[in-house]
């Protein structure tokens, strides 16, 4: 991949990313973050990772969108009103999260093979989904049981709260 | 060229923006939107990783795209319980600010 498409599409996943966050209306926020998860699908493709790429189109810009729309449509959330900012309080959260970042690019600056180009791939005769399947269903069975339990477990409790209280 | 360094980074900024959020706004519902995005922030460096390393049949580190699918899973999980906890909390409180719901605060 050109670097200059991998620059696009960092910004546009950083720049939407920061829209959720800024945005005062929980629908743009929503909407911005369709678009950044879009920009970071292709970033993973950009990685050779197509099998991940699509997975995150479908599920989060499919699924957990709609889910999150649909919430704000039910409950009917309007725009924040504009509340007192406690000034204290948002520097200190600002503080907190730059120091992290401070911290994280420190870290990678330390990090040798951070300065090393990726390695070239061979030419797969199998594809992407079938390497990953294959690993998922040998290596991970266990894990994938479980993982199967923990969606079961969700559904049913999502239900439970749902529901409303008998009188 | 592209290095791991500049997805590595990328990846920083994004979590970073979504530990803001959390610190930030007061909106449950955006709150779990930047969860997800620290979720994600954390899916890019592991298949930037899984790409750097290529294996002796020259094909990427499957392991870490396999731990991806993992993640997606339990975030989707998460999603889905958060968003009906928020509701039964609308139902009760008709609220979705987190300043309003102060019950357990010290």
């Amino acid at each position: 991949m050109s670097p200059f498409l991998f620059w696009i599409f960092a910004v546009l996943t950083v720049i939407f990313g920061a829209a959720v966050v800024l945005n005062r209306n929980p629908v743009a926020s929503a909407l911005s973050l369709v678009v950044s998860f879009l920009g970071l699908s292709a970033l993973f493709m950009s990685l050779d990772a197509f099998f991940v790429g699509i997975i995150q189109v479908l599920v989060y810009a499919g699924a957990v969108m709609v889910l999150f729309l649909f919430i704000i449509m039910l409950l009917d959330i309007r725009a924040e009103e504009r509340r007192r900012i406690n000034w204290l309080a948002a520097a200190g959260g600002i503080g907190v999260a730059v120091i992290l970042l401070i911290q994280i690019c420190i870290v990678i600056g330390h990090f040798q093979s951070a300065r090393r180009t990726f390695p070239p791939l061979a030419r797969s005769t199998t594809d992407d989904v079938r390497n990953i399947g294959q690993l998922l269903f040998n290596n991970y069975n266990l894990p994938f049981q479980i993982i199967g339990v923990l969606v079961l477990v969700a559904t049913i409790g999502v239900v439970l709260l749902s529901r409303r209280e008998p009188r | 060229m592209i290095t791991l360094g500049d997805y590595l980074v990328v990846s920083a900024i994004l979590f970073t923006i979504g530990f803001a959020g959390v610190m930030l706004r007061r909106n449950l519902i955006v709150i779990l939107m930047s969860l997800e995005l620290m979720l994600n922030a954390a899916n890019l460096s592991l298949v930037a990783f899984s790409r750097f390393r290529v294996g002796a049949n020259g094909l990427p580190d499957y392991n870490a795209q396999v731990f991806v699918f993992f993640v997606i899973t339990v975030a989707a999980a998460e999603v889905a319980v958060g968003l009906a906890l928020l509701v039964a909390l609308y139902r009760a409180r008709q609220t979705t600010d987190v300043d309003d719901i102060t019950s357990l605060k010290f």
